[in-house]
């Protein structure tokens, strides 16, 4: 220090706050990198931890999200939770696991009107429109339905029953005589409330919510589905329609169900309304072969 | 070596303890208020210090947090606007770390760890800044910007442990059981007057504040030197005490958390409440002498 003394005092000021000031922002700026990156890791939310209705995307309800917790005081069910620090969700946000306890779907939505910042969209009036995630029948292989069972637990169970979750009939191809009843989620109607996730009686559920973004894939943008452009346009866009011809042995007609059977003529295989006799074949269900 | 033995002879146990049982009153009612819904079923309060509604009247919002909200582009709802108004309007009045020392739990862990340190003689520990502070409260600005999420609240252990308390704590124990070790062992005051930033968002508002602890009788001064123990932000009291450069009696200083441990401790009653507009009197009549105590509240 002795030596530094020729120095002009200022001089040896000006280097001293700039010393400083460096060692500060590194010091500040490693805390601030690592803060920075687990924020970035906590921006994924696990997918058993759904968001209560109305929440924001993911990344804006965390800007907007003050982890208050007065949208978990207000639930009437004392569904909702806010994470600690252990759990794989950012820190002091609320979360519900639909297998545990999912959400009843009140009618005034108190927890989105308990919201102060609006990380629950005050927006969202009617419960019937939240999209808190989209059910998905994952599993195929145990769901009692897809195994010729009339479980249909997920469908009677759904608030918005014939409407978000539907019964779609199938042949039982084990058996060939047998109907399937096969649980079919519809996007545009699940809100995500995960009733069906928790009502699932097998051991490990085989339908679960998931968020939308996971659950939901995506056509091209340029995609155009041929026949509903055709209902637009009120006819073929391509080339005229044709009805197919089938060149069956005589004396025989072709019914749907049994396929080949002895008789007279063959049933119209192509509704009357359709074009002119062509190429495209019209293959009933029961031909088509395995599950649809 | 004792501290505050001269006071405790001179003004009594009770008498040299008074600010600092309030503070204790204060810092556990509060929580109480908070615990009295989900322990009791008496919901006078909700939600917890980053926003809370009292008697489904009041909001009170943190402006820290607001602030942070705001930077990542986020327009909350009017209610956290007013939140903030009230709040920011008290400690403006008040004095801005009158959060540090009568709200903030957090306070009552470093105070223990700090009194553990004394009854176990550690001294010294890594140097920090008291500016540090200032430098993580802009990281954390920065950090909402850049992030677009309120990335401080993953780590701000003042939240996690009043949230904690209210909410289910988790692993958030073994972040205040850091704390405390790290106040005890490594760096004294190092947390509260060091690096927390939400004290040294609070200490912006205290560089305005109208109440502030004032050394009205700074003549009376022995240089017992307690109360630059009992201080946590000690280097406040110096210019007001001593009258550096012609300075006031009014501890004007923003760091000064108006704690009142510095009231409690001084066996001369050097130090009281008063207001920060009682210093201009001071410069104008005579720059450290005789004064008259400016009006306490």
């Amino acid at each position: 220090m002795e030596a530094d003394k020729p120095r002009k005092p200022a001089a040896q000021a000006r280097r001293q706050f700039l010393l400083d000031s460096a060692r500060m922002a590194c010091g500040v700026g490693l805390l601030g990198i690592g803060i920075g990156l687990y924020a970035k890791q906590a921006k994924a939310l696990p997918p058993l931890a759904l968001r209560p209705p109305g929440a924001l995307k993911e990344k804006d309800f965390l800007g907007a999200c003050v982890r208050c917790g007065l949208c978990v005081r207000d639930c009437p069910y004392d569904i909702l939770s806010l994470a600690t620090p252990d759990e794989p969700i950012s820190t002091g946000t609320p979360y519900f696991v639909a297998r545990q306890l999912p959400c009843e779907m009140c009618e005034d939505i108190p927890c989105v009107k308990a919201c102060p910042t609006g990380a629950l969209d005050h927006q969202l009036t009617d419960i019937g429109k939240a999209k808190m995630g989209l059910a998905v029948l994952v599993d195929q292989e145990n769901c009692l339905n897809f195994l010729g069972l009339r479980c249909d637990i997920c469908y009677r169970i759904c608030p918005l029953i014939d409407k978000a979750i539907t019964l779609e009939q199938q042949l039982n191809a084990r058996t060939g005589k047998h109907a399937l009843f096969i649980p079919v989620v519809h996007s545009d109607q699940c809100t995500g409330c995960g009733k069906c996730e928790k009502g699932c009686p097998l051991p490990v559920a085989a339908i679960k919510v998931y968020p939308t973004e996971l659950a939901k894939g995506e056509p091209g943008k340029h995609y155009r589905l041929g026949w509903v452009e055709k209902d637009k346009a009120g006819g073929s866009l391509v080339a005229p329609d044709v009805q197919h011809q089938y060149n069956l042995p005589e004396g025989m007609r072709y019914e749907s169900g049994k396929g080949l059977v002895p008789g007279g003529e063959a049933a119209p295989a192509v509704p009357p309304g359709s074009a002119a006799p062509g190429t495209q074949p019209v293959v009933p269900r029961a031909l088509q072969g395995g599950k649809l | 070596m004792s501290t505050g033995v001269e006071a405790v002879a001179a003004k009594g146990w009770l008498g040299a303890h008074k600010w600092l049982l309030l503070r204790r009153a204060s810092q556990l009612g509060i929580l109480a208020l908070f615990l009295l819904g989900p322990l009791a079923g008496v919901w006078i309060v909700k939600g917890n210090l980053t926003f809370s509604y009292t008697l489904n009247f009041l909001p009170l919002t943190d402006p820290y947090i607001l602030l942070q909200s705001l930077l990542t582009r986020h327009l909350p709802e009017t209610k956290a606007f007013v939140g903030a108004a009230i709040v920011l309007a008290f400690y403006l009045l008040v004095g801005g770390r009158v959060f540090c020392s009568w709200v903030c739990p957090v306070n009552m862990v470093t105070d223990a760890a700090g009194w553990l340190r004394e009854r176990l003689g550690i001294k010294g520990g890594a140097h920090i800044s008291r500016r540090t502070r200032y430098w993580i409260l802009a990281m954390t600005l920065v950090l909402a910007l850049a992030t677009g999420t309120i990335a401080w609240e993953l780590a701000n252990p003042v939240s996690m442990f009043h949230r904690g308390l209210i909410f289910g704590m988790g692993a958030g124990w073994a972040v205040i059981l850091a704390l405390f070790l790290f106040e005890l062992f490594v760096s004294n005051d190092g947390w509260c007057g060091r690096l927390c930033p939400v004290g040294a968002f609070y200490s912006l508002l205290g560089k305005f504040s109208f109440v502030r602890v004032t050394a009205a009788k700074r003549a009376a001064c022995n240089d017992c030197m307690d109360c630059f123990v009992v201080c946590p932000e000690p280097q406040v009291i110096r210019p007001a005490l001593k009258g550096v450069d012609g300075a006031g009696p009014v501890i004007l200083a923003a760091n000064c958390t108006n704690c009142g441990r510095c009231i409690d401790v001084c066996s001369k009653e050097v130090f009281a409440f008063g207001t920060r507009f009682g210093n201009k009197v001071a410069k104008v009549s005579q720059p450290a002498g005789e004064m008259t105590p400016a009006a306490c509240k």
